[in-house]
């Protein structure tokens, strides 16, 4: 039942904070105001203004994390070693002071009850690489499909755009019970196909296997709606001209489809590693037996920081992550050229 | 003999002269041949039962009556269907409430989010100034971070500053960090809009920033729609962020940390699991269908319009 009180606190809770963050970035921007247009009359006052809202942001939420992190990675700052970090938690005590040792834990000691660091990445990279392939694979191929003339064209569109557009978490508590051994439909139907009911919540490789099943289901409609808007960008006429020279459609769809959809797809696939590789929701939902071995880097760390409370070895783990991706995405854009124009 | 039933049976004896071609040769300009459409549709179908299957499993469970619920069945319309589940999450539990929870948080932090977004994409579309790359390596690079990494100090810096067990909190980290990622679709799309239309407009008495508010804005309407959407959806489903700064306080549950109640009990509450996942999913979809329209249009990525 609806509680009007508690439903009045809520909004007004929220409006109260909007009302706070619109006053405060107004007497921001009088004060750029009077100092840049006013008195210094700078050509650059209003990028100026219009960024400052939003660095100060930045500043206090990435920036002043991210130090407080690197200081505590240096710590044994644990639930047991609660020990104030000192002015703003960015000086170090002293006493809980270990230098580099956690990066060398990181590495040579387990990161969760058993499993260490070097399963926990080999599992990250084989969910990452199969997850994101399916992706483009299946998202491609349903955007060339979809990209002709077709009947019905709109109604597949809305239908396979649905596993996007319901929350996710949502359909991760479906998706779980929907796995159940007993009563979850993927064991019904295979059991119509004749197929042995599988353990999937149970079993370690029946677990990962489910988990990318979700996690394909989740992300085909993302990659499919990406590519549909490079198809539709490309030209209708150099297919036309192709077919006056007489090329196949397997012809024209090397030489024009692939190049024509390739600075869609590149940075597509840069977004779709981030959004795998840091996804967090679907290995923790569908893995509820806390299988160590349907865990990916990032719910480790999750582990690691929140149920065993090992705040200075999380937070290098958590920077020895950041490392993996930050080496992978300046091999992949300089190969690609992925963020070619994002600079000009 | 009508004439449309002699044109038919002449098509037909046309037909059965070509063989089976009718079915492999494109009957217009530019249209596929049958048989391809055929396998097309095929394959369509069979993605979207797959695309739809669990949403209509999540019908037909939220429909089923008490008695019926640990059925195993694969019927879509179960035995004695009933509306009690949802009258029982929308009257009897606290699933309003939750609702009417996220719903102002998720409005306040996506149009708090899409103006600071909307403004510095700006910035960072039409002036060079100094720092300007490092600002947009900087973030891009917040994309890489894991979000779990900064939960730890943001919490602490949250309780320090009082905002714990409040909404103030949440709302600041969801609209700044929905910041990064928005500028770059922004600042992408209106790299795509000549900057001639300004420089018009600017010629014709509009200040600075009248040309981007009366020009290029409105001009960029589809980006700031799919914008808008992905910081909705993102704050609409968040969970550890919400679990770990409002804590425990029942009135100000969001509501997937309200719907995990309902998944202690795992057997008896199924039927409510599902008519709240469906309950969740309905203004999401809402928004969804509404805004779909840009989703192709208004997604840039990598300064190549979508």
């Amino acid at each position: 039942m609806l509680n009007l009180g508690q439903a009045w606190t809520a909004i007004s809770d929220v409006a109260w904070t909007v009302a706070v963050l619109v006053i405060g970035v107004a007497i921001l921007e009088a004060i750029l105001w009077l100092v840049f247009v006013k008195w210094r009359k700078s050509a650059l006052s209003l990028p100026i203004m219009l960024l400052t809202p939003a660095i100060i942001g930045l500043l206090v939420l990435y920036v002043y994390p991210l130090l407080w992190e690197l200081n505590v990675s240096f710590t044994k700052m644990g639930i047991r070693n609660f020990v104030d970090p000192g002015f703003l938690g960015l000086t170090s005590d002293p006493q809980i002071f270990v230098g580099l040792d956690n990066y060398r834990d990181v590495f040579t000691k387990p990161v969760l009850k058993q499993t260490g660091f070097y399963q926990l990445f080999a599992q990250t990279v084989i969910w990452t690489v199969v997850n994101v392939t399916l992706h483009v694979v299946l998202g491609v191929a349903l955007a060339l499909m979809m990209n002709r003339r077709l009947r019905g064209r709109t109604v597949y569109r809305a239908l396979l755009i649905l596993p996007w557009a319901i929350p996710a978490f949502a359909s991760l508590q479906i998706w779980r019970t929907e796995f159940n051994f007993q009563y979850g439909a993927v064991n019904q139907l295979l059991g119509v196909v004749g197929i042995a009911p599988v353990q999937w919540l149970s079993d370690p490789i029946w677990n990962f296997a489910a988990m990318i099943l979700t996690n394909v289901w989740l992300g085909v409609p993302f990659m499919m709606v990406i590519t549909l808007g490079g198809l539709q960008s490309i030209s209708q006429d150099y297919y036309e001209a192709a077919e006056l020279d007489g090329a196949s459609t397997a012809q024209s769809f090397r030489a024009i489809t692939v190049p024509l959809l390739k600075p869609v797809l590149v940075p597509a696939i840069l977004l779709g590693t981030f959004l795998t590789f840091n996804n967090i929701l679907v290995p923790f939902f569908i893995n509820q037996n806390e299988l160590e071995t349907s865990d990916i880097l990032v719910t480790a760390l999750y582990r690691a920081a929140f149920q065993f409370s090992r705040y200075g070895f999380a937070a290098a783990f958590a920077f020895v992550i950041f490392a993996i991706l930050m080496i992978f995405t300046v091999f992949y854009v300089r190969k690609t050229n992925a963020l070619k124009g994002a600079y000009e | 003999m009508s004439i449309q039933t002699r044109q038919m049976l002449e098509v037909r004896e046309a037909r059965k002269e070509r063989g089976w071609h009718w079915l492999t040769r494109p009957p217009h300009r530019g249209e596929d041949p049958r048989l391809k459409r055929i396998g097309i549709h095929i394959a369509l179908i069979v993605a979207a039962l797959i695309a739809v299957f669990p949403v209509i499993r999540v019908f037909g469970t939220a429909l089923r009556p008490g008695n019926n619920l640990l059925n195993p069945t694969l019927e879509i319309i179960p035995r004695g269907a009933t509306l009690d589940a949802f009258h029982h999450v929308l009257f009897e539990t606290n699933l309003p409430n939750w609702l009417l929870n996220s719903l102002a948080i998720t409005m306040g932090t996506a149009s708090v989010g899409l103006i600071l977004a909307a403004t510095s994409a700006y910035a960072f579309s039409r002036y060079k100034f100094r720092g300007r790359s490092l600002g947009l390596t900087f973030l891009f690079a917040t994309q890489l971070i894991p979000g779990i990494m900064l939960l730890v100090p943001i919490f602490l810096l949250a309780a320090q500053l009082k905002l714990t067990g409040t909404y103030q909190g949440l709302v600041i980290a969801y609209s700044v960090t929905a910041i990064p990622f928005s500028i770059w679709i922004l600042k992408g799309y209106y790299d795509t809009v000549p900057i001639e239309l300004e420089e018009a407009a600017r010629i014709d008495g509009c200040s600075e920033f009248q040309a981007f508010r009366k020009v290029l804005l409105p001009l960029s309407l589809p980006a700031l729609a799919i914008v808008f959407l992905f910081n909705f959806l993102a704050a609409w489903g968040e969970f550890f962020t919400a679990r770990v700064l409002i804590g425990g306080r029942e009135e100000l549950l969001t509501w997937p940390l309200g719907i995990q109640r309902f998944q202690a009990q795992f057997q008896t509450q199924w039927a409510d699991l599902s008519a709240s996942a469906i309950i969740v999913s309905v203004p999401i979809v809402i928004l969804f269908v509404y805004v779909s329209r840009y989703l192709v249009s208004g997604l840039t990525l990598g300064g190549v319009k979508g």
